[in-house]
């Protein structure tokens, strides 16, 4: 690989540590009684939200319609996916430095795989919490679900629910873009190469 | 006669309105505005007053005003210009509204050496200074009754500590913070026996024995430049006049400060008459960094004292009392310089000292003229000591050397000055129910509004500073009589906003006020506002019989004595059931709310509590005591609305008879057996 694909190679790489200073996704919601909004902020290894206390406000709020409380420690995911992160940025930057150029397409193509399967999980994960609810809940509406939207807003009850990726989420973008770019840029190159040899 | 007086006034604003159209109606081309505008001149309410004071639904107030509550012991906060209550704080009275001087972390705010003093007269609030500006810290407020000053932390709205003052009777004359808020001064209303030579025990004084024995005291408070916490560093021990109001010099001024006095006569009975006959009074002016520098001297004679410190816990919350046994005393006859005496027309009430430091200005409220007195030439004066004699070795200073100037024919019972940011002052005139303006450069009476009715003191928002904002004065009314809906014999109390900014004054706005209220401080609300504390962390809660999460609720007995750990949040309380109590025994519910949302209190009561109730601020925990006095079920629930099931917030309490041997238990929501 020439010297700026690889250092292409090495800043796609990199760009998915935003994963680790910025939270992946952001749930907000509003109602007349929370002009302020609460923010739910998930991380690749956390959740959280705009204040320290705002998780606990989700509960006490979702509590009303029988939702499961939100902990942070019962999802599994929160502990294993920043080793697959730690790989990517690992494995990125070793194609960078070894100049191991053939395995650009297959880290690209990986990557996509594992970004197609958290956003997978993530549906499900709304799609349970919006669902699963506690029969004995004190505000139940026939035929009422509560699953946050995946992206884009929606009206749940007297609060408007909006969802949208977080700034880490562009790490990943980013990383895939700079991947494509890198092997497009060495796919063009091969063939010149080749003549000079000859 | 009344009754028609009474007609004629109440009709004139509609005579007003039918003269000013058909005067309309004859010049041609007169608009409708000019006419509405003549209307509302006879009936002295400026005719863009409502724009002027609307503030639109959503939209806050520009300043904050903090009124005394008088009699009520509370301190009530206004927005302006809109007029509308935002919070009643307790101060020196128990409020059953919060649980204020009821519950066992605040009882102990209410101690004084007399015992459990449940109540006051607060007269006047001042607010915590930086460079001669107010800064939006703190709120100091004096107890009149029972001698006491207390410091409001504005972050929190709550009374965060009382210092009861000792060798005071009638602590009027306070709180003055001096323009770094390094003391807080108070000075006695009554001067009563000090026993300062002996061992400052009660001695068996007559009432004859006045003049020789009866003295007065300037109380020196430290306030803590980070915390706030106040420590009565000093007395000064003053001639036994009546002291009836102070303020702080300010620039050149800085280091002095000023007291008012009446009864220079020293009478002992039937005062109206014989604290009335000396033709003038005095004006003690103090320099109190050099009295600060005599009691670091050692000038200051240690003397024994019992008076109690009441402080608030800022993480467990709970108030503790510390009683102190001596104070410091300073004698001005061993420190010269100290103090100084300047006559001024009998029985003043407000001494106020103009935005440069330069002119104090004292309005004796049985007086003709408002003497302004210049302080440069009171330095000359004592320079040249250009005496006319002393009382008990403090000089006093000849009038005429001091003076300034007069304020000719300003109205009848001049009362208080504040200041404008133009060089203009306005006087309070209690006699004749008017606020008069008037400037300071040549001292000539400019213009004067009508007020309802009896004003006493008045406020302009940082009118006793450097820079005053000069847009709005309220005037603090002692009656109202016809203003507003009549409410049997007691009318309410009331304040007046004027509007200041232009050559006239104009009335915007009436609005009732809690107690009478004495004085107020206002305030640009961004220098508050943005730091107002929305919850209080449950992490940082460090009272010891807080349950910070709901396994942690639980019941304990202790002989006689049991206490339910009990945790609140949206919505129910956790226990719900309680079993095991007996009639007669102490039960102490510590109440925590678990919430850490901000505006979401939780109440608590028991149905026949011989108490108040609790509302426990996100965070917090409190404690009710309750001592049953009859066996049966008797039920508990949240006070404070918290949300769509509030209502449901509740609980029951069994109380087994006397002797009982029914089982301590609780629980919430236990589980059914599956059907």
């Amino acid at each position: 690989m020439k010297t700026v694909s690889r250092l292409l190679m090495f800043l796609a790489a990199i760009s998915i540590g935003l994963l680790f200073l910025f939270p992946m996704w952001k749930i907000l919601v509003q109602a007349p009684q929370y002009p302020e909004g609460l923010q739910m902020h998930i991380w690749i290894n956390k959740i959280s939200g705009n204040t320290d206390y705002t998780l606990q406000n989700f509960n006490i709020l979702n509590h009303y319609i029988g939702m499961e409380k939100i902990e942070p420690d019962s999802f599994k995911e929160l502990t294993y996916m920043p080793y697959i992160v730690v790989f990517f940025i690992i494995s990125g930057v070793l194609i960078a430095l070894l100049n191991l150029k053939r395995l650009v397409l297959p880290w690209v193509a990986l990557l996509m795989v594992a970004g197609g399967a958290g956003l997978l999980d993530f549906y499900m994960w709304l799609h349970k919490f919006g669902t699963n609810l506690d029969p004995n809940a004190p505000i139940k509406i026939p035929g009422m679900t509560y699953i946050p939207p995946f992206l884009g807003g929606k009206d749940l009850l007297n609060f408007h629910a909006v969802s949208l990726p977080g700034a880490g989420s562009i790490g990943i973008a980013l990383a895939v873009i700079l991947g494509l770019g890198v092997y497009f840029l060495e796919r063009n190159r091969e063939p010149q190469r080749i003549k000079t040899l000859a | 006669m009344e009754t028609v007086f009474n007609k004629v006034r109440k009709s004139a604003p509609k005579a007003a309105l039918l003269m000013a159209v058909a005067a309309g109606a004859m010049l041609q081309g007169c608009s409708s505005t000019e006419s509405s505008e003549a209307a509302a001149l006879v009936s002295g309410v400026a005719g863009d007053a409502a724009s002027k004071v609307y503030v639109a639904p959503g939209q806050h107030d520009e300043l904050y005003t903090f009124m005394s509550g008088g009699f009520s012991g509370q301190v009530a906060v206004y927005g302006v210009p809109s007029g509308r209550l935002l919070k009643v704080v307790p101060v020196f009275s128990q409020n059953p509204e919060n649980g204020y001087g009821y519950n066992e972390e605040t009882k102990a705010m209410l101690n004084t050496s007399f015992g459990f003093v449940p109540w006051d007269d607060l007269h006047h609030p001042k607010l915590s200074r930086a460079a001669g500006m107010t800064d939006g810290r703190w709120l100091f407020v004096n107890a009149n009754n029972t001698p006491r000053v207390a410091r409001l932390d504005l972050k929190t709205f709550e009374t965060a500590e009382i210092l009861e003052i000792p060798n005071s009777a009638g602590n009027h004359c306070s709180p003055y913070p001096t323009n770094d808020n390094e003391y807080v001064l108070a000075g006695t209303r009554f001067s009563v026996p000090i026993n300062v030579e002996g061992d400052g025990k009660y001695e068996d004084v007559n009432f004859d024995e006045y003049k020789e024995k009866f003295r007065g005291s300037i109380s020196f408070i430290k306030v803590d430049k980070e915390h706030g916490d106040m420590d009565l560093d000093f007395q000064i021990l003053v001639p036994g006049f009546d002291y009836d109001l102070a303020n702080g010099g300010k620039g050149p001024s800085s280091d002095w400060v000023f007291f008012t006095t009446y009864n220079t006569e020293q009478a002992n009975t039937l005062k109206e008459i014989g604290a009335s006959q000396n033709d003038k009074d005095y004006l003690a002016a103090i320099n109190w960094k050099l009295a600060v520098k005599y009691a670091k001297e050692g000038k200051a004679k240690e003397m024994p004292a019992y008076y109690y410190h009441n402080k608030l816990d800022e993480k467990s919350h709970i108030a503790k009392s510390e009683i102190k046994k001596t104070v410091r005393i300073l004698r001005p006859e061993d420190c010269p310089g100290l103090m100084y005496l300047i006559p001024v027309p009998k029985s003043p009430h407000g001494i106020d000292v103009d935005p440069t430091g330069e002119y104090m200005v004292v309005s004796g409220k049985l007086a003709s003229v408002i003497p302004v007195h210049s302080f440069s030439k009171m330095l000359k004066t004592i320079e040249k000591k250009d005496f006319i004699g002393n009382v008990g070795g403090i000089p006093i200073l000849r009038y005429e050397s001091v003076l300034q100037g007069e304020v000719k024919e300003p109205g009848l019972g001049p009362l208080h000055t504040e200041f404008d940011d133009k060089g203009n002052a306005y006087s309070s005139m209690f006699v004749s129910s008017e606020i008069v303006k008037w400037t300071l450069k040549d001292l000539q009476v400019k213009d004067r509004i009508p007020v309802y009715y009896s004003v006493g003191h008045l406020v302009i928002p940082g009118g006793d500073t450097k820079k005053p904002y000069g847009k709005y004065l309220i005037a603090m009314n002692k009656i109202t009589k016809d203003r507003y809906l009549p409410t049997g014999p007691e009318l309410a109390q009331s304040a007046q906003l004027i509007d200041i900014s232009g050559e006239k004054m104009k009335l915007l706005l009436d609005f009732p006020t809690i107690g009478e209220p004495h004085y107020a401080q206002a305030i640009e609300a961004k220098k508050i506002a943005p730091n107002s504390v929305k919850m209080y962390s449950l992490e940082e809660n460090s009272h010891p019989y807080a349950a910070k999460n709901e396994k942690e609720a639980r019941v304990e007995r202790k002989g006689n004595e049991v206490h339910v750990y009990m945790t609140a949040i949206r919505s129910h309380l956790t226990p719900d059931n309680i079993e095991g109590i007996n009639v007669g025994d102490e039960v102490y519910f510590h109440v925590t709310n678990l919430e850490q949302d901000w505006d979401v209190p939780h109440g608590f009561a028991i149905m026949g509590n011989n108490n108040a109730e609790l509302l426990v601020m996100p965070g917090a925990t409190q404690t009710l005591k309750w001592v049953p006095q009859r066996a049966g079920i008797i039920p508990m629930y949240c006070t404070d609305f918290c949300s769509a099931l509030h209502q449901e917030m509740q609980g029951y309490i069994k109380v087994s008879p006397k002797g009982s041997k029914v089982p301590l238990a609780f629980s919430t929501g236990a589980k059914k057996p599956k059907a």
